[in-house]
């Protein structure tokens, strides 16, 4: 029972994994782009949340909600104003400019809020848990994997049902066919990591409610999305929730065995995959 | 009808290079008498210049000449000060030699990593390379005889005698703990030189033309017989060997070693990249004039913490968006000036200084 019980706190922690990666598999679909500084973006969602709590008194949802159209105008502008200019055949110029973003992103952070850990105060709800089938489960990981859920659900009605997730497609496909058809791909990659800070808020939601928080982490965030990503299958958003999945249960089980190992172990189930399945479980996009 | 010239020559060699080829023999000779005259703090600041120059170098071999943007250098600059440090404790090696153990034990680790990260394409192999730096890291901590995750120090009997120390001190007149700067020093000069000579000889011969094709244009190059995927392999395990011998001497010279700081992406990959893209990334001057400038921005702005990274992280991004060959493209564009030359050029036979040749040269703009 004690492992039934470790499974699926690994596949509601997957949850989070999934939150974090959704917006890089987005990014990554639609313009090849893999966003270095993204790990460091959701910490600074993370930070928006806080301070619009500790400011206002509102609710951490509410905040997240209020602190989305900001993220959506940074991801906007960062997109616009600097990543377009460095798209192209040639990989290492967003490589390196969105690793300097990092750097700078991280150290900004650190001067404004210092390296002392944060947590977004939720209240009840952090200690809460409900019993189902004879298993206790936290209501906040139970909350964290239904908003992967519908994060994912939703990110796939915008690809198929609307006409900017067609227009999406359709640059993913060939910018330059896409733009005799009166797409501009500039506009639709700002639009397109618009979004995908949108869903890094609420990624920083769930992240600053659920553990604590410092500038440092971001990096091992990106690692974790990157894995799963990667894992999933370049460009499938199912794909990802799965390779979430994988990571977060092979955390909780090496956790299990070894405090030490937890970490080690969602590396190597990642390393694992690489090795049996090299372009993920379920790939779609032809990298 | 006129005959065709037969006094022509393929060269590489231009004026700027015989010069710089005189200075840089001159350099040397300077640097290796500088403990003569020198104070100890300039010895260590030129050590740190020196072993950052040659991370750089290993680095803009493996992006700016192979394609293959790793972020996870650290792996071998940590196994190599790791392997270093476990045979001095472990088999009572002597430190200095145990620096060429380092070495190998980075070209060891570069196989497995390799055939991971080969896996992944572009961006993605940035992250892996990272990942597999921070499996490295994690294992490392598990490794209690070097002190697991709160590291260790090189043992004081084993620092006392080392190999040469002994004489530096009499010749010196110098305390072992400074002799032991010097020796480091003076290892730290010849590796920069020997990196830099080893560089520029690879990219001139067929095998750097051949690696300068598969960066320019991989499929055109296959087409011609390049065998892309073993240069990637070539300059992937030159690299990690050099990265290693570099990770074994930094911590020769710390004497005191720990997983967080040996395995240290900042420290390791983010400042060289850092010192490449602003020096001017797929030349062999870039990294030197990056090394001057970096050392230049710490020494002004370290004790600013964290305004310094940034600077430091805006300069980097401002460099690849407005001068994305860097400082010394800059230079070079405007001057013509290559110090470095690795461009063949047609020489004699009524054609000279002509550009006829495959080029072979250092940007992608040519």
């Amino acid at each position: 029972m004690i492992w039934v019980d470790t499974i699926i706190q690994g596949i509601l922690l997957g949850g989070l994994y999934a939150l974090f990666a959704a917006g890089l598999s987005l990014v990554f679909g639609i313009m090849r782009l893999v966003n270095l500084a993204h790990g460091d973006l959701i910490v600074l969602g993370a930070y928006l949340i806080l301070l619009l709590v500790t400011l206002t008194g509102l609710s951490p949802f509410v905040a997240a909600a209020v602190a989305m159209p900001f993220m959506f105008a940074l991801g906007y502008g960062l997109q616009k104003f600097m990543l377009n200019r460095v798209l192209g055949d040639d990989i290492l110029p967003p490589l390196l400019v969105t690793f300097g973003l990092s750097v700078v992103l991280q150290n900004a952070l650190l001067e404004g809020f210092s390296a002392d850990s944060q947590r977004i105060q939720s209240g009840p709800l952090s200690s809460a848990s409900v019993e189902i089938a004879g298993l206790n489960l936290g209501v906040m990981p139970l909350l964290t994997f239904a908003s992967a859920l519908v994060v994912i659900i939703g990110l796939n009605q915008l690809f198929y049902r609307t006409s900017l997730g067609r227009a999406f497609r359709a640059t993913s496909d060939d910018p330059t066919t896409a733009s005799l058809m009166g797409i501009k791909p500039a506009g639709i990659f700002a639009k397109a990591t618009g979004i995908a800070m949108i869903i890094v808020t609420i990624a920083a939601l769930y992240l600053g409610m659920r553990s604590n928080f410092d500038p440092s982490i971001g990096p091992a965030r990106l690692i974790y999305a990157f894995e799963a990503v990667i894992i999933g299958g370049l460009g499938s958003l199912w794909g990802t929730l799965a390779g979430g999945v994988i990571i977060g249960v092979a955390q909780t089980v090496g956790a299990a065995i070894n405090p030490e190992w937890q970490i080690l172990a969602g590396h190597m189930a990642f390393l694992v995959v690489l090795l049996l399945r090299p372009r993920g479980l379920f790939p779609r996009a032809v990298d | 009808m006129s005959e065709l010239p037969t006094d022509y020559s393929v060269q590489t060699r231009t004026r700027a290079s015989s010069i710089s080829a005189i200075v840089a023999l001159a350099l040397v000779v300077l640097a290796l008498a500088l403990p003569a005259f020198a104070s100890r703090s300039l010895i260590q600041d030129m050590f740190f210049i020196l072993t950052m120059l040659v991370l750089a170098q290993f680095w803009n071999l493996l992006a700016g000449y192979g394609g293959l943007v790793s972020v996870g250098q650290q792996a071998f600059v940590g196994i190599g000060a790791y392997a270093m440090f476990g045979v001095v404790i472990l088999l009572g090696f002597d430190p200095v030699a145990s620096i060429l153990i380092g070495g190998i034990a980075a070209l060891v680790l570069a196989i497995p990593t390799a055939f991971f990260a080969f896996r992944l394409q572009g961006a993605y192999f940035a992250i892996g390379t990272w990942v597999i730096a921070e499996v490295v890291r994690l294992l490392v901590a598990q490794w209690k005889q070097v002190g697991g995750g709160t590291g260790t120090s090189l043992p004081r009997s084993a620092t006392s005698d080392m190999w040469f120390t002994g004489a530096i001190e009499t010749l010196f007149d110098v305390k072992s703990a400074a002799a032991r700067d010097i020796l480091a020093y003076w290892l730290a000069v010849f590796l920069a030189v020997a990196t830099i000579a080893g560089i520029y000889w690879l990219l001139r011969t067929k095998r750097g033309l051949g690696l300068a094709a598969v960066r320019d244009n991989i499929e055109a190059a296959k087409s011609v017989g390049v065998d892309a995927v073993r240069m990637k392999w070539l300059v992937f395990l030159v690299s990690a060997f050099g990265t290693g011998l570099a990770g074994g001497l930094i911590y020769l010279q710390k004497a005191r070693i720990s997983p967080d700081a040996a395995f240290s992406l900042q420290d390791w990959t983010a400042y060289v990249i850092f010192i490449v893209v602003i020096g001017g990334i797929g030349t062999i001057e870039g990294p030197i004039l990056g090394v001057l400038v970096f050392f230049i921005l710490q020494s002004l702005l370290a004790d600013y913490g964290s305004w310094y990274l940034m600077a430091l992280g805006a300069i980097g991004v401002a460099i690849m968006l407005f001068a994305p060959r860097g400082l010394w493209g800059l230079f070079s564009d405007r001057t013509g000036i290559e110090l470095f030359p690795v461009r063949r050029r047609l020489i004699g036979g009524g054609i000279s200084g002509g550009r006829l040749s495959a080029t072979s040269s250092s940007s992608k703009e040519e």
